[in-house]
């Protein structure tokens, strides 16, 4: 029986090394991760700013509906896009499933309210301090729109890096529908999960270990946009 | 009394040259019922082209909401309202701004304020950035024009909002309480940058507090209580002999409250 200590020493050595795979499956993860955030931000900055800034009949239904669409259990995200995806779904013929562009759907899909809830609060917010100044000025729809989204922009990104965190760290939906294959669809989480079960836990804490400074960096960049928006009074 | 006569026949002089003014905007029986409760009861109110407003009362007499009435910020219960004359409509509500009790910055420059007004009024290029030189340079703000709008003191915020109103060349311009909470230089700054676009033609509509602040800028007085009018007219003529009891105990400084609380 190894001790932790003697399997976290391998593991960080493996880092060091700089090992093939390990980087492989780091950039594979924030490739996918990357391109669903961005996804997600196109999708949801503008939804949020939407549900956010006007009033429309159906606004607080659509409210109530993003707000819960955050906590969307992974699995069940994943095993849908897996029905839509599979030789026998409505997408199948797209031959998608078990590739990285099936686990960009998936976490778009989980990213994407995220982003589109917590943008409607800050731009709602943001809008009752701006909203007499804009119709006193005459602002018309779409330039009150980018208006509040540039203005609220540190807010937006610490946004987008809370969908990045969750993202970055799922593992439910990217394993159903990427199937975790060696070389084309294994990311942090999912080669945590199967190394730790196959007895290989130098790889899988090695990633751990990599998945950790991610999120210590994810919240220093948060902490450090907080503080130059706090500067400039643009909090 | 002969004494008696003569400043008559001066107020009489007042209120006939204040009449001849032609009206920008009137209002007509404008009436805000919010929950039940009359917020705005009735009131006419006649704006003289090229005149200096002023809008006087108590904490809630109803003074910013009669100017947010008549921007059209607020759709009024009851009322008509008409701009020189005729309809209020689109373009009219483009000659106006208004400056807020509390200036609304946006997150971005002193410039890119200004930029951001001009750009909403259709200016671009040279045009714009030329109309930004000019609103810098009034307000002497032209230091601080890189400096984001919300570092600013409150004087300066409220020279900026003023500027960025100003920018837009509006024919008609509505001040909500400009120098309250003001040091005395900063109001000096605000009340020249006021009367100097008064020279040059803009109308004026100003809530104020201040006694001193009325004898300096104001054309036309309307004295406000619990949302009716209780007193108007030439600003010579109110402040020397006012007919209504809220103006008199107000001009000799009684201080009182409107019964639906008091509110900046
Ligand atoms: N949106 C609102 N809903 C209900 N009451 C309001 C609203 N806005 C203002 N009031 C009330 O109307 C009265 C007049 O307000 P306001 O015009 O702000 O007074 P002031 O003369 O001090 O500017 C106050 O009693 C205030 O509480
Ligand atoms: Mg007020």
């Amino acid at each position: 029986m190894q001790t932790f200590a003697s399997v976290l020493g391998d593991a960080v050595a493996l880092i060091l090394s700089g090992d093939a795979d390990l980087m492989e499956i780091i950039a594979l993860s924030l490739r996918v991760t990357i391109t669903a955030v961005i996804a997600a931000c196109l999708i949801g900055l503008p939804l949020g700013a939407v549900v956010g800034a006007f009033r429309f009949p159906g606004r607080t239904l659509a409210t109530v509906l993003l707000n819960s669409l955050m906590g969307l259990p992974p699995v069940v995200v994943g095993l849908v896009v897996y029905l839509a995806l599979s030789a026998s779904g409505p997408l199948g013929p797209l031959g998608l499933l078990y590739t990285p562009t099936a686990m960009v759907i998936a976490q778009t899909i989980l990213v994407t309210p995220i982003v589109a809830a917590l943008t409607r609060q800050v731009i709602e917010d943001l809008d009752r301090e701006y909203s007499e100044q804009f119709r006193s000025l005459g602002v018309g729809p779409l330039t009150r729109i980018g208006a509040l989204l540039w203005d609220a922009r540190y807010s937006l990104l610490t946004v987008a890096l809370a969908g990045f965190g969750r993202a970055v760290a799922e593992v439910g939906a990217v394993i159903i529908v990427g199937g975790n294959i060696n070389h084309v669809t294994r990311v942090m989480t999912t080669t945590i999960a199967l190394e730790t079960s196959k007895g290989n836990l130098e790889l899988a804490l090695a990633l751990g270990v990599v998945l950790l400074v991610i999120a210590v960096l994810v919240n220093a960049a948060v902490m450090g946009l907080r503080a130059s928006a706090a500067r400039a009074a643009y909090a | 009394m002969r004494e008696a006569a003569a400043r008559t026949e001066v107020e009489d002089a007042a209120s006939i040259a204040a009449a001849a003014v032609p009206a920008l905007l009137e209002a007509q029986g404008l009436r805000l019922e919010i929950g039940g409760k009359r917020l705005i009861d009735g009131i006419d109110i006649r704006i003289g082209q090229g005149r200096k407003t002023m809008i006087m009362g108590a904490n809630g007499a109803g003074k910013s909401l009669l100017l947010r009435l008549l921007h059209g910020l607020i759709v009024p219960t009851a009322g008509r309202m008409t701009w020189r004359g005729g309809p209020l409509d689109k373009s009219a509500r483009r000659a106006q701004a208004m400056v807020f009790q509390r200036p609304v910055m946006l997150r971005r420059s002193v410039l890119a304020n200004l930029a951001f007004a001009l750009k909403v009024r259709g200016l671009r290029g040279p045009a714009r950035e030329a109309r930004i030189a000019e609103a810098l340079d009034k307000a002497q703000l032209g230091d601080l024009a890189r400096s984001p709008a919300r570092v600013l003191s409150g004087g300066e915020q409220q020279r900026l909002a003023l500027a960025r109103a100003l920018a837009c060349d509006p024919e008609l311009l509505f001040l909500d309480e400009p120098t309250a909470s003001l040091d005395p230089a900063s109001t000096q700054a605000i009340e020249s940058l006021i009367a100097d676009a008064s020279r040059r033609g803009v109308t004026v509509v100003m809530v104020s507090h201040d006694l001193g602040q009325a004898r300096r800028l104001a054309d036309d007085i309307v004295f406000l209580q619990a949302g009716r009018v209780a007193e108007s007219g030439p600003a010579s003529r109110v402040l020397c002999s006012p007919r209504s009891e809220a103006a008199g105990a107000w001009l000799e400084g009684r201080l009182f409250l409107d019964g639906q609380g008091a509110q900046g």
